[in-house]
């Protein structure tokens, strides 16, 4: 499906197209990574609404980004359970092996580093999100082992890009 | 030993499943009500049985439902709040998570019961598992005819939709969620009039947490007397509570409402961490008033808590051990209510911007003499003038804090540096 018809879908949900504009900038950004102002744009102009109504929603609420991101945002969770559990020393480690300040990305686009407020998984204290996935009970070595994994995922990936470029008959 | 409820199916493989959740008793519930009640007979059922909110204010649900109009051209609505975000929280998610299905029973039953035909789940937008889980329920509740129309052959139709928020604690109040699932900035409403007169798109709407969902279909099984014979009269039923922090075995433990926090931290989530001595505790997260160690004999209740300054909130309890620096947990708490603050009103939005600043100076040891009664100054200027509860919440957690472990902030401005560093 297209992001329009996305949308469209979704929209379908709701007596009044606004309500949509948050689920559209969902699916907006599940498509192009970030919400920059072109974006913003088509997302009015598909559902017909104001574009200052989604320029303020894309503003307020922290999981829509209107700057890039890294290709792996890492999310650390440094509210008071995961802080209990170390989550500072974490940040520190991850500030140190990636080379970036929180809130920066590194130079090759790979890793954007936050911290976000509760994750809602305390249990698992210290507690990362990474796109979509949730890792918990967080050390130093397993982040490690998680980066070492992710950049063995994007390897995979640039390759198989790089594979399907090639003339086929190769 | 307290056999689990609301749980009973979240370790059972594939529990998630309608196949699953059915062969348990799933949707006998709903069954009954539209075989057997009306939809008022459903609200006296859920007053009966004395269940009141999950979601942190305690009010009680029944009561809740039948300010619903009984006549009115508009169409009803009933709004779950999935947007679990209090700090130290995560009962909702493994329920989503492990059985979804038990939540949309619970909708379907109260949703029948206010004359509802649409459901809207706000979920939090991080929860990406929970998404998927409950969008396979719908599916398949669909596939079934226990969502649609003419469900289980009666004339009761009824949808559910999933809204996925985009990070933002203040949709747990239910009018800022309001505004959100109509597509504005989540700021809260002035009030009256009340959500169940005019709530979303001006309709007559309930709002209800997804454990106090969750609870409908077995009080309409088992009867309102069995819920009401658990724990506590006035705040009774099973309960989840999360525990976190400094504590051996954090997790989700389902438990009599009422059940003393110390049995709650001590025996089932087995205590400090070795060599530690356990210093505080909050019992229904951040929002929550800080309980020092000798106040742990309180229950664990809406009314126990609150006569103990303090509340049950959502019911996550955060452990602080004697490695802990309190004027560190208080920082990082108000810098979390400034963070969310949602900038509609002064005393929230400037009020906390000021507490942050000098409660990081006094960590930092660069306190001065005089911001001690400073901050409580800022907590008078918060407390009560607010549009909604996020400032109450941070005033009351300030003080709390500056009330029992007022010697620690001194230490700190007094040697000009943290104790704990």
């Amino acid at each position: 499906m297209s992001m329009r018809e996305k949308i469209e879908e979704a929209a379908a949900r709701y007596p009044d197209q606004r309500s949509a504009i948050m689920p559209a900038l969902l699916i907006a950004q599940r498509q192009h990574g970030h919400l920059p102002g072109a974006v913003l744009e088509e997302v009015a102009d598909i559902l017909g609404v104001e574009r200052i109504w989604v320029y303020e929603l894309a503003t307020f609420y922290t999981l829509f980004h209107t700057e890039p991101v890294g290709r792996f945002h890492l999310q650390l969770c440094d509210n008071v359970s995961c802080m209990l559990c170390g989550s500072e020393d974490l940040l520190t480690h991850l500030e140190t092996v990636l080379g970036i300040m929180k809130g920066d990305t590194t130079p090759d686009g790979l890793f954007t580093l936050s911290t976000v407020e509760c994750l809602g998984a305390c249990e698992m204290a210290p507690v990362m999100q990474v796109g979509d996935d949730y890792h918990g009970n967080l050390d130093v070595a397993r982040i490690d082992a998680l980066l070492d994994s992710l950049r063995a995922t994007e390897g995979q990936r640039s390759s198989v890009e790089h594979a399907s470029m090639r003339p086929t008959g190769e | 030993m307290f056999e689990p409820v609301l749980l009973k199916n979240i370790d059972v493989p594939d529990g998630h499943l309608l196949s699953t959740y059915a062969a348990g008793g799933g949707y006998q519930a709903l069954a009954k009500v539209l075989r057997e009640h009306t939809p008022d007979e459903v609200v006296d059922t859920v007053k009966q049985s004395n269940l009141r909110g999950r979601g942190g204010a305690g009010f009680p649900t029944g009561m809740k439902w039948s300010f619903v109009p009984k006549r009115t051209d508009r169409p009803r609505y009933l709004c779950c709040n999935a947007d679990e975000g209090e700090p130290g929280t995560f009962k909702d998610r493994i329920l989503m998570e492990r059985d979804p299905h038990q939540l949309i029973e619970g909708l379907a039953v109260s949703a029948y019961a206010i004359g509802a035909e649409t459901a809207y789940v706000y979920i939090r937008g991080e929860y990406v598992t929970a998404i998927r889980r409950l969008e396979q329920a719908i599916a398949e509740a669909h596939a079934k005819g226990y969502l649609g129309t003419h469900i289980l052959g009666s004339d009761f139709n009824f949808a559910i939709h999933i809204h996925c928020g985009a990070g933002a604690y203040i949709c747990g109040e239910e009018t800022a969620m309001l505004e959100s699932l109509e597509g504005k900035r989540a700021q809260p409403r002035l009030k009256p009039p009340f959500p169940a007169v005019a709530g979303l798109y001006a309709s007559p709407t309930v709002i209800n947490n997804v454990e106090t969902l969750a609870c409908v279909p077995h009080i309409v099984v088992r009867g309102p007397e069995w819920f009401a014979g658990i724990g506590p009269d006035k705040s009774p039923g099973p309960k989840l509570y999360c525990l976190s922090g400094r504590v051996r075995k954090p997790g989700l433990y389902e438990l009599p409402m009422g059940i003393p926090l110390r049995e709650l931290v001590e025996e089932h989530a087995g205590g400090p961490l070795p060599g530690r001595k356990i210093k505080a505790v909050i019992p229904g997260g951040v929002s929550a008033p800080v309980i020092p160690e000798h106040g742990l004999e309180v229950g664990m209740d809406f009314d126990s808590l609150a006569a103990a300054g303090s509340m049950l909130g959502s019911a996550g309890v955060i452990v602080i051990d004697d490695s802990t620096c309190m004027v560190k947990v208080a920082t990082r708490i108000i810098e979390f209510f400034h963070h969310e603050s949602c900038g509609k009103c002064t005393p929230c939005r400037e009020g906390l911007n000021w507490v942050v600043k000098v409660l990081r100076r006094i960590e930092a040891g660069q306190g001065v003499p005089g911001d001690l009664e400073q901050l409580e100054m800022l907590c008078k200027g918060i407390f009560g003038n607010t549009f909604c509860a996020l400032g109450d919440g941070a005033a009351m957690g300030l003080r709390a804090a500056l009330t029992h472990f007022r010697d620690e902030f001194v230490a700190h401005i007094e040697d000009q540096r943290c104790p704990f560093h």
